[in-house]
């Protein structure tokens, strides 16, 4: 039986809210929460946003953000309860039993410094060896990660490595000192789905070779069922359920925890083909400028009440076809067709039903709506732009909107501020159906959101397509997503289309190579999947 | 709204307090701005509570009228500017293209040489009256307005709704107006502060080197250069002017300090 290694009781969290008008508010982030960690073993933490688990995740150094205060249980590692260190206890704690991998590694290094530099400034910080005994490990730990050129790679500035590779640098830097735990917060959340595999994988190898504890916080269950021997699920601050990783996902005792399960879960009929409302034909585009097309020869086609997805990675040009077909980048070759009409491809020369018939959703809720209006200007002012519409006859329009997203009475004279993120989407949703569209670009509407909430989106999203036939265009880049909701499928590499057509179709053998990597790379509820995965990818990559 | 802290309550107080002497001279003056009313530069008494100036006139008086004359040309400036500055401003930000390079090289131009020389120059050149200093001292700063409000506006116009109002079609004004200006408020609230002292500043210094208000009108930048002169023989007449140029500055810089960190509250920053 290995040692206990952090051994966390009791733990409570508050903090100190100024809530705008009203006096100072205590707060409990963290309530009661008991758990510990073996050494060589890796906790999972998972949760939405606000479960507190990034709070607790930094407890395990006696750390709390901006006003966080730990102030009650024991947070014991390696026997001593180091709530009770003071500061320079806790200087000689960090950095050499417990170090930090954060989720952003591009804010998290120092631009203006080699990353050798900043990976081993931990190790003569706390002077636990040479700096050429540091540098040697630093270097097998970039091997062991598979950063290419292990030898050289630290002589490179944070900026001249891909994102994928800097976030395996931050986990070498926090490894460097040969900590007893390491905390992982979300290390794989803002990555590509294609380079979060490999970052996975790499922390895996890593944390089995140095035998290193580790705590994983993340939002994704599929993820954390990938690496954690144990997972906590947190709501509200509070433990929902505590156990092993099998049992946690073959065998969920807390409803909550189900409903993480088997979140994903929607079943979505493919819809029969028809005559587009929308065709793009053969567009090319570049911004003003460049001498470089961001799209190459897209073609595609949405059928009305249908939604298209358009799958593909950071910089594939999903979003540059949207802003392509909105007249926000005019093409410089090729058509849009709108309902058997053309479009301009400059959006001052279209026409104000072109742009009513075609909406708008966007990722990030909070910046599409203007933080000054409220929900009722926000959504009336396309029926006022549009229809013409005032006064009572608008606010019972603006009523009627509210209740087809399920919000109910009294939003309307909300800031978006006072709603949470879940309804501001659903709000910009209202918003684009005030239009009365017939189709609407959903640019990755629920990727900011949590699953839970996410999935509620969706659910919304096919239900109004039910009801008023709208079509979808649905740039995302998560695989589920577009499994539960489209009828047709564009996968897009490079600004280029590679694979197109019919769900069924797009989703089943035989795949291109690009499509197999996207495909294969989604992780799946099960343990032991990433391993299958990495095996099946080494034996085609032995076969060619 | 947080409760208001006591330095910007002073400030508040101090500026309200000139404010409405300015706007109540008329009736709250012993004596008028001309009036002859005792001997050169007599002490502080009973019937000239500051004392008299270099030709016997009573100093409260004069100061009191001074307030008028500076908070009114000050103020009148400052809007001015506001008004032409941040309109154009927006409207650089929002057309972009040819029309920004043509505005922000002007300013950049007019900005190049010293405010205090060019101003010199035209006021030379043309007859001074109240309205020329408004019109010579609104536009001149309106070059710093300008500034602000297109690096604030060009912030804004980046964001998704207003991207969104342009997909719906909304036209320029509406942008500018209800999209744009809400957001870029708190900003630009606390920068009329600082450009409002630098007017009072700007007029008492063109004022002290005789290019500003008139005689026998006379501001409070005015009132130091007739009484300088007396300094030499220790008569503090040309201090109390001097003074209240500098409560009225620190007053509303107190309030301008706690509208700027009540936005950058809103952004997460000082002041939580």
């Amino acid at each position: 039986m290995a040692e206990t290694l952090l051994d966390i009781r009791n733990l409570r969290i508050e903090a100190t809210a100024y809530p705008p008008g009203e006096p100072p508010r205590n707060l409990v982030l963290v309530d009661n929460v008991s758990v510990s960690v073996k050494k060589g073993r890796v906790l999972g933490l998972i949760g939405e946003s606000g479960a507190g688990k990034s709070t607790i995740g930094l407890s395990a150094m006696a750390y709390g953000r901006g006003g966080v205060r730990l102030t009650g249980g024991e947070v014991r590692l390696n026997g001593r309860d180091i709530r009770l260190a003071d500061a320079a206890g806790l200087r000689a704690l960090r950095g050499r039993e417990v170090t930090y991998v954060a989720q952003s590694a591009a804010a998290a290094f120092n631009p203006a410094k080699r990353l050798m530099e900043q990976v081993v400034e931990t190790c003569l910080h706390h002077r636990l060896m040479s700096r050429a005994e540091a540098e040697t490990r630093a270097v097998w730990l970039f091997g062991k990660l598979g950063l290419p050129n292990p030898e050289t790679f630290g002589n490179r500035y944070p900026h001249q490595v891909s994102g994928g590779q800097l976030q395996r640098a931050m986990t070498a830097m926090a490894l460097c000192p040969k900590p007893d735990l390491v905390i992982f917060d979300e290390p794989t959340t803002a990555l590509d789905v294609t380079t979060q595999i490999d970052v996975l994988a790499a922390i895996k190898e890593a944390i089995r070779d140095t035998g290193v504890a580790a705590l994983y916080i993340t939002h994704d269950l599929a993820v954390v069922a990938q690496v954690a021997d144990d997972i906590l699920v947190l709501r509200g601050g509070k433990t929902v359920e505590y156990g092993a990783t099998g049992q946690i996902i073959s065998d969920p005792r807390a409803a909550y925890t189900r409903a993480l399960v088997s979140v994903r879960s929607i079943e979505h009929q493919e819809k029969p083909d028809a005559r587009p409302i929308l065709s793009v034909d053969h567009v090319t585009a570049r911004y003003p400028g460049t001498h470089f097309d961001v799209l190459k020869d897209v073609t595609v086609d949405v059928a009305p009440g249908q939604t298209l997805a358009i799958v593909g990675e950071s910089g594939s040009g999903k979003s540059t076809l949207a802003r392509a077909i909105t007249g926000l980048l005019p093409a410089t070759q090729g058509r849009i067709r709108f309902d058997g009409r053309e479009l301009s491809p400059d959006l001052a020369s279209r026409t104000r039903d072109d742009l009513r018939e075609l909406q708008m959703i966007y990722q990030m809720a909070d910046v599409a709506m203007n933080p000054r209006q409220t929900v009722g200007t926000i959504i009336g002012r396309p029926l006022e732009f549009y229809f013409g519409l005032k006064g009572e006859a608008r606010d019972r329009r603006v009523q009627e909107l509210l209740d087809q997203i399920e919000m109910g009475a009294g939003f309307a004279k909300r800031f978006p501020a006072e709603l949470s993120g879940g309804q501001k989407q659903r709000v910009c949703i209202a918003r684009a159906l005030a239009a009365k569209p017939r189709l609407i670009i959903c640019d990755e509407v629920t990727s900011a959101l949590d699953p839970l909430v996410a999935d509620g989106i969706l659910k919304l999203l096919l239900a109004l397509q039910a009801r008023e036939g709208v079509a979808y265009l649905f740039i995302t880049h998560d695989l589920a997503t577009v499994k539960a909701i489209a009828d047709k499928i564009a996968v897009m590499l490079k600004g280029a289309v590679v694979r197109y057509g019919r769900k069924s179709d797009v989703l089943s053998p035989p795949f291109d190579d690009y499509t197999d990597l996207l495909l294969s790379s989604v992780p799946e509820m099960k343990p032991g999947w990433l391993e299958q995965v990495l095996k099946h990818r080494r034996m085609e990559s032995a076969g060619n | 709204m947080r409760r208001i802290p006591i330095s910007a309550l002073i400030g508040l107080l101090v500026t309200g307090a000139f404010f409405a002497v300015a706007l109540t001279a008329q009736w709250i003056a012993p004596y008028s701005m001309e009036e002859a009313s005792g001997g050169v530069w007599e002490p502080i008494s009973a019937a000239h509570w500051l004392g008299t100036d270099n030709i016997g006139r009573d100093l409260l008086s004069r100061m009191i009228f001074g307030a008028q004359v500076t908070i009114f040309i000050a103020t009148a400036a400052t809007i001015l500017s506001f008004a032409t500055g941040s309109v154009l401003g927006f409207l650089a930000a929002t057309a972009g293209g040819w029309l920004d390079q043509v505005l922000s090289r002007l300013v950049d131009l007019i900005m190049a040489v010293p405010t205090l020389i060019l101003s010199l120059v035209i006021l030379t050149a043309v007859d001074v009256t109240n309205l020329t200093l408004i019109l010579v001292m609104g536009f001149l700063d309106a070059t710093r307005v300008f500034r602000l409000s297109r690096a604030v506006a060009v912030d804004i116009t980046v964001m998704d709704y207003v991207e969104a109002a342009r997909l719906r079609g909304e036209g320029r004004s509406w942008i500018i107006f209800r999209e744009i200006l809400p957001n870029a408020l708190s900003p630009l609230v606390a920068e009329l502060g600082l450009r409002f002292i630098f007017a009072v500043l700007f007029i008492s210094t063109l004022s002290f080197l005789g290019l500003g208000v008139q005689p026998p009108l006379a501001d409070w930048g005015g009132l130091v250069k007739e009484n300088s002169a007396g300094l030499v023989y220790g008569v503090p007449a040309a201090l109390a002017p001097a003074f209240a140029i500098a409560l009225l500055a620190i007053g509303v810089n107190l309030v301008a300090d706690w509208v700027l960190s009540r936005t950058t509250s809103l952004k997460g920053g000082r002041g939580g």
